[in-house]
């Protein structure tokens, strides 16, 4: 059964739509900035949405809703998604996160915390009739969240998804990453000679996924998720996990990998991770493909990310344009790869989507635009 | 028709192979009777004393289902309701007075639930399909199906399927393992009793 991807929705620090972020992305806007966290850690450059624009822009959604931060972030994602594909009865929310609202335990309020609350509270705020799914596998959640919505409507649990991705700019994530020293001390470089480290961001995301073919959908063809079984905080030397999972993917998609016009890649700009998908990519022989990061752009908004670079890759597949890996001057990984360094407009029909994480965890997806869908 | 092969019941000092109690432990700290039931199991893996009790449990139930196979291609599903909330809290309390802030990558690197997924994946070396999920309870019904779909399409000859419960000293581990002959139907009346 084929899979299609439709509307999608971004609210982040550039914008809270699709369109609005794709047009910020091509006047080559970054959102990452300093942004204090507190006292102690002082600022750090990432990605961080507008308070005061984003409770304007929240107004116009519902004026009334007294929930916490996450909650709007999610309902702001959701809600033209919702107005645009009304919810049937066998409609499912899954939610990508990887800490939830874990802002909430700096107020000591552990029930608060909790991800699957957070789900029900959202799933009832749009009137779903089945329970939600919660995926939560560190930073590969979004794409998982996609792979797994596209396989539930394979195996009939549902004939329509609502995927929805989030995660929030906080001190308990910063702190985290601070004391791994993965953190870097100026704009990240994914990929560049000169790269220090990883710039944290936030975003919500959101997809509407069925089995309906429609005009300008995009079909998700082959997807697998598989796990390095090699560290826990660091990637494999080989990229074997990411590795199997595009090969899976490839074959499940049933092309080759030189029919892959384009390369979202996870990007950290920490040294190990984009030193190992270079390995994983050339052993594929995908080292000549138009590759980027989006990181330099939003930052790295851990669960969200996956969903969030998935919608700019179907927006550059749609509009035929390569998007350059911004902070990237240099190859700075021991194989070459094909990273992207200028604007372009290119014919574009296939695309990968990767992403890898904490826990050995990688995901691989390709994502096919039908020739009838171009738009041009 | 797919069939359950064998299940691990985790909780109140005993450990239920089979619905049958094959350890059980005096000792009352959670602590102790994961060290008791990890000397029990005759291995030297050191990693063990490392991880955070969520992982420990998930290590321990995994262990005694897969000691025995040979098998690489089994994929891991894994869910609870508190994600990784114990160590969560661990890791704010650890920045939470500006004046006594010592985060550690050590506590950070378990605040995330899949964690249990990556030591399960080194340890009996599964590069294979994975995903944790986060739910109220044991969601039976898509589990039952997608456990059913990755063996179906191919994209694991094995499913270990694991409810992991740790949160401020209360524990429990439900897991049982998926594939083609067992002991039992892959039915979800035998899943809930597994899941009880």
């Amino acid at each position: 059964m084929a899979v299609f991807i439709h509307d999608t929705n971004i609210i982040s620090p550039l914008g809270f739509s699709t369109t609005d972020n794709f047009q910020k992305i091509l006047s080559g806007k970054s959102a990452i900035e300093m942004v204090f966290i507190n006292d102690k850690i002082g600022s750090v450059y990432a990605g961080k949405i507008n308070e005061d624009l984003f409770n304007d822009h929240f107004q116009s959604i519902n004026a009334d809703f007294k929930g916490s931060r996450i909650e709007k972030l999610l309902i702001a994602a959701l809600s033209p998604i919702v107005e645009k594909n009304s919810l049937k009865n066998d409609s499912v929310l899954i939610l990508s996160t990887t800490k939830g609202n874990i802002a909430a335990l700096a107020n000591n309020d552990l029930n608060a915390a909790f991800i699957d609350q957070l789900a029900l509270n959202i799933n009832s705020y749009f009137g779903f009739k089945k329970e939600p799914i919660v995926v939560s596998n560190a930073c590969t959640s979004g794409v998982l969240a996609l792979s797994i919505a596209k396989r539930f409507i394979e195996m009939e649990q549902c004939s329509n998804a609502y995927v929805v991705a989030v995660d929030e700019l906080t001190s308990f994530v910063v702190s985290g990453f601070q004391s791994f020293q993965a953190m870097s001390n100026e704009p990240c470089k994914p990929y560049d000679a000169d790269r220090t480290g990883v710039n944290l961001g936030e975003a919500a995301v959101a997809v509407f996924v069925s089995n309906e073919d429609r005009t300008e959908s995009v079909q998700i063809l082959g997807d697998a998720n598989i796990n390095d079984a090699n560290h826990i905080s660091g990637p494999s030397r080989t990229g074997e996990g990411l590795f199997l999972s595009i090969e899976k993917a490839l074959n499940e998609a049933q092309i080759a990998s030189n029919q892959i016009d384009y390369i979202s890649a996870h990007g950290t700009a920490t040294l190990f991770n984009d030193e190992m998908e270079a390995i994983a990519f050339n052993r594929l022989n995908l080292q000549n493909v138009p590759t980027n990061s989006l990181k330099g752009y939003f930052g790295h908004t851990l669960g969200a990310s996956g969903l969030l670079e998935t919608v700019i890759t179907i927006e550059s597949l749609k509009n035929n344009v390569l998007i350059p890996s911004f902070g990237y001057q240099q190859q700075g990984t021991t194989q070459q790869i094909n990273i992207i360094t200028k604007k372009e407009s290119k014919a574009l029909k296939t695309a990968l989507k990767t992403a890898s994480g904490f826990g050995g965890s990688n995901s691989a997806m390709i994502l096919i635009k039908k020739e009838d869908h171009v738009r041009n | 028709m797919y069939a359950i092969s064998k299940f691990i019941n985790i909780s109140q000092h005993v450990v239920c192979e089979n619905g049958k109690q094959i350890f059980h432990n005096q000792e009352d700290t959670f602590a102790a009777f994961m060290k008791n039931v990890y000397k029990s199991l005759n291995i030297s893996y050191p990693k063990f004393y490392k991880m955070d009790d969520l992982c420990k449990l998930a290590f321990i139930a995994s262990e005694l289902l897969l000691q025995n196979v040979t098998e690489k291609d089994i994929a891991l599903l894994f869910s609870n309701n508190e994600a990784s909330l114990d160590t969560d809290l661990k890791h704010q309390q650890s920045i939470q007075n500006l004046e006594d802030y010592y985060p550690s990558p050590a506590v950070f690197v378990y605040t995330l639930p899949n964690i249990t997924i990556g030591e399960v994946s080194i340890r009996h070396q599964l590069k294979s399909e994975s995903a944790f999920f986060v739910a109220e309870k044991y969601q039976t019904e898509y589990l039952h199906k997608y456990a059913e779909y990755l063996l179906k399409t191919n994209k694991a000859q094995k499913v270990l399927c694991g409810w992991i419960h740790f949160l401020e000293g209360n524990y429990k581990a439900d897991f049982y393992l998926v594939e083609k002959i067992g002991i039992l139907e892959h039915s979800k009346e035998h899943i809930n009793d597994i899941i009880k």
